[in-house]
């Protein structure tokens, strides 16, 4: 039980920062110029190395589950369909214009950031280890997105309109970053208390309200409804094209290799 | 945006080393400069400190001027300093 809990929550991870990864990496080639369009290429990476280091583990512990298995960091990866990623539906979501994306950026890296922050004290090792390694990227992350969204959202009438599109937008699919599944389960923590997600949450709203404040932006109302169920693999109509065409290869030609 | 200014970058690689002058970027203000730099720069591990200036503030001597700047230095080896006569005690000049 306890081994597949921490299985589904490195998926949970790892398919956040795949999606993200793929995601983003179709900036490329695409950036507003070439400085910019390197550094969201790099982001991308950064998401694909740490789903990759995730997907290593889970596959480790899936063989362990179920020998014989064979599971791969690729075949996690490519030949899952939509239902069974549990990534965070807002990973999944198109990336509109530049600043939409910095926007899904500057929310998924402060989410990263808190869970991330809490990971590297977790008991599972592996875990501990990538959070370690990934805590430094996303604050990076965290640093340029927020950079973005205050230089857009406190710009141009044009950009400022622009940015709050992208928040009303957005926003409703933060709301299943902190509302944790079963398997997100305190044996993955060390020390989570009763109000340990509530915490996280309160980091983060904390975190986000004040670059959001200082760019001029204004949250949507509260009754806006919410999106959720990503983490439990339910997802947006977006999911099943982005996975068609970055599963393609390995379906088409399954075990193919250059 | 391509009216934003040129930035010059120079990075030092090693404690200790100099910051070598290794490119230039566009970007609008200087916190993005070092932020760009950063991304396009040191992808591979090349730096642990970064300088980005303005290009505009670096004023350099023309080619023309070459001749006159650099060439009467040409004969003049006694600035070298390779006449001296060093102490066998002093290892390392």
């Amino acid at each position: 039980m306890e081994d597949k809990n921490i299985y589904e929550y490195t998926l949970m991870l790892a398919d956040s920062s795949l999606i993200m990864g793929q995601r983003l990496s179709e900036w490329t080639g695409h950036g507003p110029i070439l400085e910019l369009d390197i550094a969201i290429t790099n982001i991308a990476l950064d998401e694909i190395g740490q789903a990759r280091l995730l997907y290593q583990f889970a596959a480790e512990l899936k063989n362990k589950q179920e020998p014989g298995s064979k599971a791969t960091e690729d075949t996690i990866a490519f030949l899952r369909d939509a239902w069974d990623f549990k990534n965070l539906q807002i990973s999944e979501l198109p990336n509109g214009d530049w600043g939409q994306s910095v926007l899904k950026i500057f929310f998924l890296a402060h989410w990263q950031r808190q869970m991330y922050g809490k990971l590297i004290y977790s008991p599972i090792k592996n875990l501990s280890d990538v959070a370690e390694k990934a805590l430094k990227e996303v604050t990076y992350h965290v640093r340029w997105s927020s950079d973005w969204v205050r230089r857009l959202g406190d710009g141009t009438e044009e950009s400022r309109g622009r940015m709050q599109k992208a928040l009303e937008y957005l926003w409703p699919y933060t709301q299943e970053f902190f509302e944790p599944e079963g398997y997100e389960w305190d044996g993955i923590f060390e020390n989570a208390g009763e109000d340990f997600f509530e915490n996280m949450k309160a980091g983060w709203n904390k975190e986000v309200s004040l670059v959001l404040t200082e760019a001029s932006l204004t949250l949507p109302e509260s009754h806006t409804y919410m999106r959720k169920g990503g983490k439990k693999g339910l997802h947006t109509e977006h999911l099943g094209h982005l996975l068609a065409e970055m599963q393609f290869l390995q379906r088409a030609y399954p075990g193919c290799e250059w | 945006m391509n009216e934003q200014p040129l930035w010059e970058v120079f990075i030092r690689n090693k404690q200790g080393l100099d910051h070598k002058h290794v490119g230039s970027l566009h970007a609008a203000d200087a916190r993005t400069a070092l932020e760009s730099a950063r991304d396009v720069y040191t992808r591979r591990m090349e730096g642990i400190s970064i300088w980005v200036v303005e290009s505009r503030y670096i004023h350099a001597s023309s080619p023309e001027d070459s001749g006159s700047f650099f060439d009467p230095a040409n004969d003049k080896v006694y600035r070298h300093p390779t006449f001296y006569k060093l102490p066998d005690e002093v290892q390392y000049m």
